[in-house]
């Protein structure tokens, strides 16, 4: 009795979990791709309205900033930028992470080494400080930071799908696939890939948010995209400023960063649950 | 034990030498630092800007500078800063101190606190103590740690004028910058804990503590934490990486005079040395942990130390 209660209990909060990380991630998602339709005039400046307050103005509803310009549609805009860094890094990350490892745990030798060598580098480097040095490099702007959060980030993909191919190798049916002769392209992608791909999932969908974190960090720090483009992290820069007489500017950019991440956290959290039934690799 | 710790010495070394020798071969691609210096100084010719390259010592051979650099390593000599020519090792040792004391307080904080919760969420598990401490991590954990850092001053410095909103004057500026990450860490940590001592709580040893009649607490807290003390110090050890890399962004936001504030200033002043010298350190910093959390292995374990 009491132990079914506990596991009623239980999956109704795990729906809750999804159901919630659903509703913010697609709700966030839907505002942000349609923002050029819902909200206009993000970059619109009116001096003759800086710094309004927020909710005392139906047509600023969350006030404006130092240069008039309209809060929210700034806000929704500037998930452009976090979004598109979030999601296109880490699609990058995973083609070549996944492939890299796959590689590596299947031939071993060569690449194997190679591998776990990047795999020991990168965790001895500080990301920020590789981050700070490699952008004063090559500059700013969108498509560095994808490149170097790519970069950075691979290794976390080829070194879980390397465990699962280590373990996955010698089994019955990879063996069998062998003998009769199925190419390795073919082993590698239509019967190793399939089976290891859960947890890479998992690690996409936290890893989305984690970049979106970087990157608005980065911005943040005046070293992501360039300051006149609506972001997150450029719209916190400028509102610190202005917190002694104007918290809103910093307060709900910031609050979209959160809300997204944790709507990623939410969905991530519940696909690892559902997709480990025995709990034990939960955290 | 000595074996495997004789290994694991080694894989340090090299990634040490990976780590130097990348970042030396970065930070000389970011730009000439004499023309940073002559920006403004009216007409250079070349042959200024010569001198000055060898006054600076970068016109040798990139691999003539990088042996030096590793030479001076040993005697904790990082030459001179390009900027004003102070020692880079006399930058470094003035804010050294101030990077480990905050990384050093934030980890002991979030240790402090998660462990207890950690262990309160496993032993409810399923039940509301659990799901809260559960959803209020997974805020945490959300949270951009820049962003919870001017909340924080503006609730505490401008809303309530409690705490100094920057620098490093006492233990009231120390407070915020602390927190800041401590929350941020402490919202995986309770997780980490959480899962761990739910594995451990299934051992049958916990069965038979319990059977002894041994009170709750010295179960969970003798009995069960001590065996969970290997996979969490593991992840503590590999966590703080992270944590430095955050410990910069923080110190930036609150002017904190530690290594991440050298390092943005070396940036935009393309102060190869202090740069170099401060990837170097932090560098040296996350991989002397890890070896640290190997030893502590054998400490905590017996089993590994009589192998």
């Amino acid at each position: 009795m009491s132990a079914n209660r506990f596991s009623a209990s239980l999956s109704r909060y795990k729906s809750l979990e999804f159901i919630l990380g659903i509703l913010l991630t697609g709700g966030i998602c839907f505002l942000v791709v349609f923002s050029d339709f819902l909200f206009q005039g993000a970059d619109k400046i009116n001096l003759s309205a800086r710094l309004l307050e927020p909710f005392t103005h139906a047509e600023h509803f969350f006030g404006t900033d130092p240069l008039g310009r309209d809060v929210m549609a700034r806000m929704v805009s500037g998930g452009k930028i976090s979004l598109q860094v979030g999601f296109l890094s880490v699609a990058g990350a995973v083609v070549f992470g996944v492939i890299m490892g796959l590689v590596s745990g299947y031939y071993r030798g060569f690449w194997d080494v190679i591998v776990m060598r990047f795999a020991d580098v990168q965790l001895a480097m500080p990301f920020i400080l590789l981050a700070i040095t490699f952008i004063a490099i090559v500059g700013g702007g969108l498509a560095n930071m994808i490149f170097l959060l790519i970069i950075s980030q691979w290794v976390q993909y080829a070194r879980l799908v390397r465990g699962s191919v280590l373990s996955l190798r010698d089994r019955e049916f990879i063996q069998s696939a062998q003998a009769i002769g199925v190419s390795h392209f073919s082993i590698l992608f239509r019967h190793l890939l399939p089976n290891l791909i859960g947890p890479v999932i998992v690690l996409m969908t936290l890893n989305v948010a984690n970049n979106i974190l970087l990157e608005s960090s980065l911005t943040f720090l005046g070293l992501g995209v360039d300051p006149l483009t609506p972001s997150w992290g450029g719209m916190l820069a400028d509102g610190r400023t202005y917190i002694q007489n104007a918290w809103w500017v910093s307060v709900f950019p910031g609050l979209a960063i959160l809300l997204t991440v944790l709507g990623l956290n939410l969905l991530g959290d519940w696909l690892r649950d559902s997709l480990d039934p025995t709990g034990r690799t939960s955290r | 034990m000595a074996n495997f710790l004789m290994k694991r010495f080694l894989q340090a070394v090299f990634v040490l030498l990976a780590v130097t020798l990348i970042v030396a071969f970065a930070i000389r691609l970011t730009g000439d630092p004499a023309l940073m210096l002559t920006q403004g100084a009216g007409s250079v010719t070349e042959a200024d800007l010569m001198m000055i390259r060898e006054a600076l010592g970068i016109n040798k051979p990139f691999f003539v500078q990088y042996f030096d650099f590793l030479k001076g390593l040993f005697s904790f000599d990082f030459g001179r800063s390009f900027m004003g020519g102070t020692p880079v090792a006399d930058l470094i040792s003035k804010s050294l101190p101030a990077t480990l004391i905050l990384a050093a307080s934030v980890m002991f904080i979030s240790i402090v606190i998660s462990i207890p919760l950690g262990i309160k969420a496993a032993i409810s598990k399923g039940k509301w103590p659990d799901q809260l401490i559960r959803i209020v991590s997974l805020i945490g954990l959300s949270f951009p740690n820049f962003w919870l850092a001017i909340m924080l001053v503006l609730i505490f410095s401008i809303w309530l004028q409690w705490l100094p909103p920057s620098g490093m004057d006492g233990f009231a500026s120390f407070l915020m910058p602390a927190f800041t990450m401590a929350i941020i860490l402490t919202a995986t940590n309770v997780r980490l804990v959480r899962s761990s001592m739910l594995e451990t709580l299934q051992a049958q040893y916990i069965m038979v503590a319990r059977a002894k009649g041994l009170s709750e607490n010295k179960v969970l807290y003798k009995h069960a934490l001590r065996n969970c003390a290997i996979p969490l110090i593991t992840y503590f050890g590999l966590q703080f990486g992270g944590l430095l890399g955050g410990i910069v962004i923080i110190e930036r936001v609150f002017n904190w005079p530690g290594l991440g504030t050298l390092a943005f200033d070396a940036v935009s002043g393309r102060d190869y040395p202090v740069l170099q010298a401060v990837i170097t350190i932090l560098s040296m910093l996350i991989v002397s942990v890890n070896l640290l959390v190997d030893i502590a292995y054998g400490l905590i374990d017996p089993r590994i130390r009589t192998e």
